[in-house]
């Protein structure tokens, strides 16, 4: 937006909210409301108590672990679903049902499957990441073009050298932009996760800040959380670009 | 290149006939109905199989869930519980479509309202948005209105950004088109920009309702049990876990066929416009 | 210019569009046109003739008032161009037609925006669509048409609304070879048949001696009017022989040498 000729970064509009939100908070008119500048006072003291950064250390784990994970089993099922068509005809309408199916119904049998501990985390946001992961790499490897794919067989690749050093590569934007998607749905799916186990990392917070009514607490997990997916989000965004831009010059 | 040769000696040497009907007999094992069924079956069998070893007690086999499905379709309790998750579920979209696509077709017109309101949205799309439902149980207490709105946040950014792009990305030479001849503001943005952009805001619509059965059984297994959040809840805690999983099962079923629905609507819609979301 | 002209209603030749000394200087700072007149005979084909990016699309636009001058101005029919009006119809390059939209209501839509009535609009639409040689494709849908026939619905639209003026940017570069030669000659024969006066944009040299009674050739970037030249050809003639008459040929050739001195 311009004003007089000025541009106005986008991202500015924040602040006007973030005004709002601390006048709404000084009138006290909203309950679950403080205001903004005391959400901020208690996240500087909350943030670096032992119990905070045990939540996040124990939160990052699972997550890492999980996109690992998701990671390593959905770039190569996408990949053999980009090269097979049996494959493909097999997998692809499972992929899609788990896309968009409710993944919170699943936590509970994962729960009661694997207890309320790190492993139903984790297992969490694989199932939250994987899918989306699987199709962008299948995707990218459709979308190669058939003379590499010609060239890897002329030059008598095996399937393996194929995999790692052509399709890999020749895929790797779609993979990258898969894997970025998969890590924001995994920040979900990792909150989703603790918030129905409740006992573990931000799960357990959130559980303590409810039943006794710590708003401003409560409003600072809020706030850091948020912050951490935002920058996750845009820093990923940030390097698909770099990509790209790779990938663009690369087709000349 | 010199591997190219044995393939066509071998395609000269007139085995073709036999070679057409193998790929005839190949391309009915990969017709992709063929396929599905396949997977269906090997799925399922998977699921049958591991039940019985059983990897766990609290893992019941496909037959015996299906069964726990039957009496429960039966007896009614499913279709009930069912039709009770859908009421915050249709409820929230509804709400989530008609404030949304307004929300960001107004961003998609005005470079200030997208300025103001884009920025949030922004935020909650990457956000976990999920976060926020302790915090409407607080607000507006255990009943259906927190669900409802448990729906709405997790369903309404998805959707706003997407008719905020689809208005955006309105071809430029289109409004040209119109202004050119003559077309208000009011008859560029009704008969151009909302046309053109009608395919991407319904895929919005249809990620949001994606996003939004999440939210409606979190928000069933978070706030209070009701609907199949309670079929899945009190289940689980009675160890029932064949009607459990028939529960989670159905919720899932339900999903991909109203999610599939939309899609066959938005098909039938486009289709004949040669465009497709 | 030669005696066997098209014929033309009675004021022929008379100016309808001028552009009076234009300059546009885009946000980011490039200089697409420098100080720029020109004078659009009424009821002729005039083409304006330039390399790619050299700003032919931009001073359409303007004159159709799409886009804003940074100076100078614009009259047609003696009165300033301040935005669209009814006196001028936009051909598109990209035909910009409406893909949920049949090809009757694509061409009846300049009628639709100006509140004409849905009887009226479709029997002029259903006419034009006749006389662009589309007859029975009513129904259809845009992605069910060739290229050229893409720009026949154009073409419809923009005679629909009856504009005194057809602005044409470049209306054949999308569209192949053979079927372009086709449309051409309908639509030589179309436009004379209505006295259409035509502002016609392409960059081919052919193209352009072809058909305009008058070429306007544009230097590169930022563009100044070089040379404008008045092909005399008898277009009464059948269409293969222009191509091969002497003046057609010399006509090619004189705007080639002008031309070479911007390639490089
Ligand atoms: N909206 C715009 N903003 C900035 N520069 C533009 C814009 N439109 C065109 N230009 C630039 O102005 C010059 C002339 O463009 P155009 O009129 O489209 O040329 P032509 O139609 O002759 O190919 C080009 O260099 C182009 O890059
Ligand atoms: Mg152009």
């Amino acid at each position: 937006m311009k004003i007089y000729g000025f541009r106005v970064p986008l991202m500015a509009s924040l602040i006007v909210w973030i005004a709002l939100w601390e006048v709404i908070g000084r009138t006290g008119a909203a309950l679950v409301l403080p205001p903004f500048s005391s959400v901020v006072e208690r996240m500087v003291e909350i943030v670096p108590t032992p119990t905070f950064l045990k939540a996040l250390a124990m939160t990052g784990e699972a997550y890492l672990i999980g996109n690992l994970i998701a990671i390593g089993i959905g770039v190569p099922v996408g990949v053999l679903m980009g090269r097979s068509v049996v494959a493909d005809r097999l997998l692809l309408p499972w992929v899609n049902i788990f896309l968009s199916a409710p993944l919170s119904a699943l936590v509970p049998v994962i729960m009661v499957l694997f207890g309320l501990g790190m492993t139903t985390i984790v297992l969490t946001v694989v199932l939250f990441a994987v899918w989306i992961i699987v199709l962008d790499a299948r995707a990218g490897v459709r979308g190669i073009s058939p003379s590499l794919v010609e060239m890897a067989r002329s030059y008598g690749a095996t399937p393996l050298q194929a995999f790692a050093k052509i399709y890999l590569w020749a895929a790797l934007p779609e993979i990258l932009a898969g894997i970025r998607l998969g890590c924001i749905r995994a920040v979900k799916g990792v909150i989703i996760g603790q918030l129905l186990v409740s006992i573990v990392g931000f799960g357990h917070l959130f559980e303590i800040y409810f039943s006794n009514f710590l708003m401003e607490h409560f409003w600072a997990l809020v706030l850091t959380l948020f912050a951490f997916a935002f920058a996750i989000a845009e820093g990923l965004g940030y390097l698909e670009r770099r990509v790209e831009y790779y990938a663009s010059s690369r087709q000349q | 290149m010199t591997e190219v040769t044995p393939s066509l000696g071998s395609r000269k040497t007139g085995i073709r006939p036999a070679r057409l009907q193998r790929n005839r007999l190949a391309d009915l094992a990969i017709h992709p109905l063929t396929l599905r069924l396949a997977t269906a079956l090997i799925l399922f069998s998977a699921w049958e199989y591991a039940g019985r070893l059983p990897v766990s007690p609290a893992f019941p086999g496909f037959v015996e869930t299906m069964i726990a499905f039957a009496d429960m379709a039966k007896d009614g309790s499913l279709l009930s519980a069912l039709l009770i998750t859908l009421q915050p579920l249709v409820a929230g979209l509804a709400i989530s479509a008609v404030v949304g696509i307004g929300l960001g077709v107004a961003m998609g017109i005005s470079r200030f309202t997208e300025w103001l309101i884009a920025p949030p949205f922004i935020v909650m799309q990457a956000a976990p948005m999920a976060a926020l439902i302790p915090l409407l149980v607080f607000a507006y207490g255990i009943g259906l209105a927190s669900k409802i709105l448990t729906v709405c946040i997790m369903a309404m950014p998805v959707i706003v950004l997407n008719s905020y792009l689809a208005i955006r990305q309105t071809p430029a030479s289109l409004i040209e088109m119109g202004r050119s001849f003559l077309g208000s503001r009011a008859q560029i943005i009704l008969k151009i920009m909302l046309p053109s952009a009608s395919p991407v805001i319904f895929a919005g619509l249809r990620l949001g309702a994606a996003a939004g059965f999440i939210g409606a059984i979190l928000a069933e297994l978070l706030i209070t049990p009701t609907g199949i959040g309670d079929l899945i809840t009190y289940n689980q805690s009675i160890a029932e876990y064949p009607k459990m999983y028939a529960a989670i099962f159905s919720v899932i079923a339900l999903s991909v066929l109203f999610i599939e629905g939309l899609g066959k609507i938005e098909a039938a819609i486009f289709r004949r416009e040669g465009r497709k979301a | 210019m030669t005696t066997a002209r098209r014929e033309r209603p009675a004021e022929t030749g008379t100016p309808i569009i001028e552009v009076r000394a234009i300059s546009k200087i885009y946000a980011g700072g490039v200089e697409a046109l420098n100080d720029i007149s020109l004078e659009v005979p009424r009821g002729k084909l005039t083409t304006l003739l330039g390399p790619s990016g050299c700003g032919k699309t931009t001073l359409l636009k303007i004159i159709a008032g799409l886009i804003p001058a940074t100076s100078g101005e614009v009259l047609v029919s003696g009165r300033p161009v301040t935005g669209p009006g009814p006196d001028r119809a936009f051909v598109f390059q990209d035909f910009a037609l409406m893909p949920w939209a049949s090809v009757l209501r694509n061409v009846a839509f300049g009628l639709e925006l100006r509140g004409v009535s849905r009887s009226e609009r479709d029997e002029v639409a259903r006419r034009h669509i006749a006389e662009v040689g589309l007859a029975g494709f009513e129904d259809r849908h845009p992605h069910e048409l060739s290229g050229g026939m893409r720009q026949r619905v154009g073409l419809a639209r923009a005679l629909a609304v009856d504009a005194d003026v057809l602005l044409m940017d470049e209306p054949f570069s999308s569209v192949d070879e053979q079927t372009r030669r086709k449309f051409q000659e309908d639509m030589l024969g179309l436009l004379s048949a209505h006295g259409k006066t035509v502002l016609f944009v392409t960059h081919s040299i052919e193209e352009a001696v072809y058909l305009s009674d008058r070429i306007v050739l544009l230097s590169r970037r930022p563009s100044r009017v070089a040379q404008v030249i008045e092909p005399e050809i008898r277009r009464g003639d059948d269409p293969e022989a222009i191509r091969r008459h002497p003046a057609y040929l010399d006509t090619v050739e004189t705007i080639w040498q002008g031309l070479k001195r911007y390639l490089d």
